[in-house]
Parts: C-alpha cells; sequence; structure tokens
C-alpha cells in the first residue's frame, strides 16, 4: 500500500467538501481520480499534499500518518504533484524550475554554497545532469534554457510534471494535465504517463477530464461525486456503472437538473 | 523556437524511450585551493595599490563620496537579497545598519586595548580591531534580523512592510534613549577626538568584494534558486519541498549582516554616529537603490548604489532642490525603464552577450571584407 485515505473529511464552513473518503493507491499504479466538476477532486488533492488538513480521518503514505504534515514534508517525503492552474516559477528558466526541487540531490550546506568548495560543484553538476535527463524525457530539450512563462501552454504543462518528477517521488499528483492540450499531446501524455511509471517507478494518481486520457491510461479508476466515493473499479466496470453513468449524464428520478455547488477551491 | 515542432513529436509512440544521457561538457577543472589563495592575494594587493592611488590622486571629498558609494554597494547588495531575489518586502534595513554601526563602534572603542595589548599598538592591531568588530557587528545585526525574521517572515507582502518599518523606528528609538550609547546626542566612543578612523577605501573596497562575492554565491546556487522559487511561487516552492520560512528566515539574517557591515564601515568613517543617521528615509533610499539598479540583480543593485551616493553628491550645490530634482530624476528612470537599470539580468552575462554580438560582427565584417578582395 503506497497511499491510503482512510475515511478522509475536509469541511468549507458549510460545504462537506469530502465525505468520508476511502482509497488505496498502491505502489506502480496508474490511478484515476474522475468526478463532475466540484465533486471534491481538488480538494483530495490539496488534504493529500498537505496544503488542506483533514478534519477527520488519516492519510497514510508509505506506512506513515501524513495528515498534518507541511507541504514540503510531504513533498519530501515522495509526493510530487502538478497544479490545476499551472503554477511554474515563471521568470526562471525550464531548467532552473526542474534544478529547484532536486534538494535531495544537493547536500552542500551554506558554508560550502559561499566557498563554492568543489562538493558544492559536484551537486550543483548532478542536479544539472538530472534535471536535462528529465526535461528530455519530458520533450521539452531544446527548451531549457527558456523563461518557463514564455513557454507554450503543453510544454508549460509537461514542464511542471518534470518538475515534480525531479522531487524523486514515489507518488506523482497530476492535476488535469490534459487540460488545454489537443489530441496528440494528450496521446503524447499518455505515453510520457506510462513511461514514468515503467521506467521511473513512479505511482501516478491522475485527476482528468479528457476520458479518453484517463480510460486508456488508468487501471484502477475512483470516482467520487460530492465529495462522496461512488465507485471504485477498472476502466471497463467503470464506464458502465450505473451510479457513474448517473452522476455524469443525470438521472430521471433524482434531482440533476438543481445547479451544483461549485465546491473545488 | 525552430526546434520546438521536433520535440513535440519526440515523445510519441512508441512510449518515448528511456533518453540517453544528454552528453554534457566536461566538467572544468576544479578551481584549487591554492589558486583561489593567490587569487585573493592579488585582489588584496591590487586593492591596497588602488587604494595609495586614489589617495593621492583624489581629494579627501572624492574619497569620501567614494567610501560611501562603496557603503552604499554594500547595503543595496545586501537588502536585494531579500527583496530582489526572495521577494520579500522590506524596509528596515537602516534598522539592521543602526545595530552593526553601534556594535562596532562599540566593541571597536572597547576592543582596541585588548588588541593593543596582545599585537602591540599600530597597523596590525588597528586592522584586528577594526575588522573583528565589523565582523561582530555583522554578527549583531544578524543575530537581530533572526529575532525579526522568525515571527515576521510567515506574513506576506504589505505586513510584513509595515513589521519591518516598525523594527527599524523601535531601534532607532532604543538608541535615542541608551544612555551608555550617548542617546540623542550620538556615540563618539572614549577619547575625545570621537571613534577611531579605521575606515578607507582599502577596507571599504575590500568588504565591498567580500559581500558580493557571497552574495553572488548565494544568488547563483540551490539556494538562490530556491530563494527565486519563494518570490515566484510560494505555493508551489512549498510543493516542491522548499523549507520556505527557514529560507526566507536565512536570507533575511544575511542580508541585515550585510548591513551591519555597512553599518560598522560608516561608523568609523566619522568621529560619531547618531540615531538621526538611520532614519527611516535611510531605508527608503535603500529601497531606490534596488529599484533603479534593477530587482533582483546583483550587479543592478551594486550599480544602484553608486548611482544614488553619486547623484545626491552631484546635485549638493542645488541646495533645497536638490531632492526635488532627485526624485524627479527617479521618476524619469522608472518612466524609461521600470524594471531599473540592469533588469533582473547581471552585467557579467550583459557584457559576455555584448562581447559575443561584436565578436560576430567583427567576423561578418571579415567575411564581407573577404568577399569585396575576390
Amino acid at each position: 500500500m503506497l497511499l491510503e485515505l482512510d475515511h478522509v473529511h475536509k469541511i468549507f464552513g458549510g460545504l462537506h467538501a469530502v465525505k468520508a473518503v476511502q482509497l488505496r493507491v498502491e505502489p506502480g499504479e496508474i490511478f484515476g481520480l474522475i468526478g463532475p466538476n466540484g465533486a471534491g477532486k481538488t480538494t483530495i488533492f490539496n488534504v493529500v499534499t498537505g496544503v488542506y488538513r483533514p478534519d477527520r480521518g488519516r492519510v497514510l503514505f508509505d506506512g506513515k500518518d501524513i495528515s498534518g504534515w507541511s507541504p514540503a514534508q510531504i513533498a519530501g517525503a515522495g509526493i510530487g504533484r502538478t497544479f490545476q492552474n499551472i503554477r511554474l516559477f515563471r521568470s526562471m528558466t525550464a531548467e532552473q524550475n526542474v534544478m529547484v526541487s532536486g534538494r535531495r540531490l544537493h547536500s552542500a550546506g551554506l558554508l560550502a554554497t559561499i566557498l563554492r568548495t568543489a562538493s558544492q560543484a559536484d551537486c550543483e553538476r548532478a542536479l544539472r545532469r538530472r534535471a536535462h535527463e528529465l526535461l528530455e524525457a519530458l520533450g521539452l530539450r531544446g527548451q531549457a534554457h527558456d523563461m518557463a512563462g514564455s513557454l507554450p501552454y503543453g510544454s508549460q504543462r509537461r514542464l511542471e510534471i518534470a518538475r515534480a518528477l525531479m522531487l524523486a517521488p514515489k507518488l506523482l499528483l497530476l492535476d488535469e494535465p490534459a487540460a488545454g492540450m489537443n489530441s496528440q499531446e494528450a496521446r503524447e501524455l499518455e505515453a510520457q504517463i506510462r513511461w514514468l511509471r515503467d521506467e521511473l517507478k513512479v505511482a501516478v494518481v491522475l485527476v482528468e477530464h479528457n476520458m479518453s486520457v484517463v480510460m486508456s491510461v488508468c487501471e484502477r479508476i475512483h470516482v467520487v461525486d460530492h465529495g462522496e466515493t461512488i465507485a471504485d473499479g477498472p476502466p471497463s466496470a467503470i464506464k458502465t456503472h450505473p451510479k457513474v453513468l448517473a452522476a455524469y449524464l443525470g438521472q430521471e428520478d433524482s434531482s440533476g437538473d438543481a445547479p451544483r455547488p461549485e465546491g473545488e477551491p | 523556437m525552430s526546434a520546438s515542432g521536433l520535440d513535440h513529436a519526440a515523445p510519441v509512440a512508441p512510449p518515448a524511450a528511456p533518453p540517453p544521457v544528454p552528453p554534457l561538457p566536461d566538467p572544468p577543472a576544479r578551481p584549487r585551493w591554492a589558486l583561489r589563495a593567490l587569487v585573493a592575494l592579488g585582489i588584496i594587493g591590487a586593492l591596497a595599490a588602488l587604494r595609495i592611488a586614489l589617495e593621492a590622486v583624489l581629494i579627501e571629498y572624492a574619497q569620501r563620496i567614494l567610501m560611501l558609494a562603496g557603503i552604499n554597494v554594500i547595503l543595496a547588495v545586501s537588502l536585494n537579497l531579500i527583496n530582489g531575489t526572495t521577494g520579500q518586502f522590506s524596509i528596515g534595513h537602516a534598522g539592521f545598519m543602526a545595530i552593526g554601526a553601534y556594535a562596532a563602534a562599540f566593541l571597536g572603542t572597547h576592543l582596541a586595548p585588548a588588541v593593543a595589548a596582545l599585537l602591540g599598538s599600530g597597523a596590525l592591531a588597528d586592522a584586528v580591531t577594526f575588522n573583528l568588530a565589523l565582523v561582530l557587528g555583522a554578527l549583531f545585526a544578524g543575530l537581530s534580523g533572526l529575532c525579526v525574521g522568525l515571527p515576521s517572515l510567515r506574513l506576506r507582502g504589505d505586513y510584513l512592510a509595515i513589521v519591518t518599518l516598525g523594527f527599524g523606528e523601535i531601534i532607532r528609538i532604543s538608541f535615542n534613549n541608551a544612555q551608555f550609547l550617548g542617546a540623542a546626542t550620538g556615540y563618539f566612543g572614549d577619547s575625545p577626538a570621537g571613534l577611531p578612523p579605521y575606515t578607507n577605501l582599502f577596507w571599504v573596497l575590500l568588504w565591498v568584494v567580500i559581500v558580493i562575492l557571497i552574495t553572488w554565491n548565494i544568488t547563483f546556487s540551490q539556494t538562490g534558486r530556491s530563494l527565486a522559487a519563494i518570490r515566484e511561487d510560494e505555493i508551489a516552492a512549498e510543493a516542491m519541498a522548499t523549507p520556505t520560512t527557514r529560507l526566507k528566515v536565512l536570507a533575511f539574517s544575511l542580508s541585515a549582516a550585510g548591513a551591519g557591515i555597512a553599518g560598522g564601515l560608516f561608523a568609523h568613517m566619522q568621529a560619531g554616529i547618531r540615531p538621526e543617521d538611520f532614519k527611516f528615509d535611510k531605508s527608503i533610499d535603500m529601497i531606490v537603490m534596488i529599484i533603479v539598479g534593477g530587482l533582483g540583480s546583483v550587479s543592478g543593485a551594486a550599480l544602484g548604489g553608486v548611482f544614488v551616493a553619486v547623484s545626491l553628491e552631484l546635485m549638493r550645490d542645488l541646495h533645497e532642490y536638490r531632492l526635488v530634482l532627485y526624485a524627479l530624476l527617479l521618476i524619469g528612470i522608472m518612466l524609461v525603464r521600470p524594471q531599473g537599470i540592469l533588469g533582473t539580468r547581471e552585467l557579467p552575462s550583459l557584457l559576455g552577450g555584448l562581447w559575443q554580438r561584436l565578436a560576430a560582427r567583427g567576423t561578418a565584417k571579415n567575411a564581407s571584407s573577404g568577399g569585396a578582395e575576390r
């Protein structure tokens, strides 16, 4: 068990954004987290990454209870993430963006930094080499020295993945990585997600609205609606699951036309 | 940009093959410690020679402006670490300068007998006393930076500005009331002649070099990248395992220590120091230096420091109109170059680019003249 959410609740004032969600991600799994808008997917991400503290329940990662840890501690423990609204370090180069999250590769202290010792230079070189490997893997080789903010949209999304991979994570949370991508870019993204699982042995949790990406790449899918789990299983089962169809397409006997609360912050 | 089409095509199925390690150029030979010591000695020798030359050529007034410019450079470069690189708006730098100045003045006065007893009195004893006082002053300033930074760097934006502004005033008013430091009359040491005039062009220039070197090495390192990441997007920086609060406090303390060095040099330039020397407008001056030079650029901050010192002195004959013209000058600069003289760029890379362009033009000219010959 790599990640386990044990009856996690998150409440914002009167909005019960996440209700008793239970999910388990195995090491090396590609796991989809889907649901209609406002279902609480990003809130679940933010609980896992320490942006929010769960009001009830526990988050277990790699056997440790990480609920209440700071985002930096959780990232250091091996959970990388990307953001739904891209959050790159815009006026830094692509290479620098990736290098920032390489603290594990960089053991030089302040004194070594001030004195530019040989060991500090070694750390820098190792960081740069790894950053270039990751940039190349994500098809950003030629853009290493471009400002992150000036990259095209698809490249920015992939740069976010490269930056998160620099943490050497065991688990990578991708928040709508295919948003705004055309179908060709989306197919490249699928290949890249499989590549990073196969080669880097990273488990991936994917929040995505592009169903063709989700269905083709995920091995297991967890569906939430109104903050509650409504289904969990392989793509083939999810596609035909009556509750999932009801949540996405509406149902005659439910109040499907009532406006859904936009709970996702 | 012409390569972007290829890049998009590259990782399509079959799934991006595990990439080969890109061939990086061989690492440059590591600078050896002996070589570095030699370079350091060379710099010290060059600065000593420069001091002799400048003191022979320049009148005392010009020397004084040069020293003030050097002190400004130290102030601006250190302030830029927190305001420019880390993006935390601090406007209490004069407070840290005051702490460094008073500590260095007090310690310089009281350590001198002890050092003289050890080393005998003379130039060596003076140098040791002075630099000991400077370093201890920087330490005091750095520690007070730590004390202010720990609680307040959790605040963002305007709140931090208000806290640091308040801190600067607290420091000044404390010195205004500290009887053993002369209160509002100022601190003049023990002797009737005032503080020992340790500061000269050599020491100012040497400390300028040291402070720039330290700041440069921090800025262009993993620490500096992390600081810049905090400026760019603190939430993303945290999600990338950056210990943001710790790094902000570190940058703030280092910046305060730099101001402490500048304060110590400033104190020993004159007979005494008074609390009014470190008023709020002094902090504003420092903000002006880094904004004029280019927020986030080490060399820009240095240029800004020189600019403020020199432009204020050049306009001295205008008396009360000086500040009017100064303000107009600043408005003009902000209209023409809102990003500052250098923007976020650094002088060496800028000069390198210029050099490359000149070289390219040179070869182009050669080629065309070659064509003309044929």
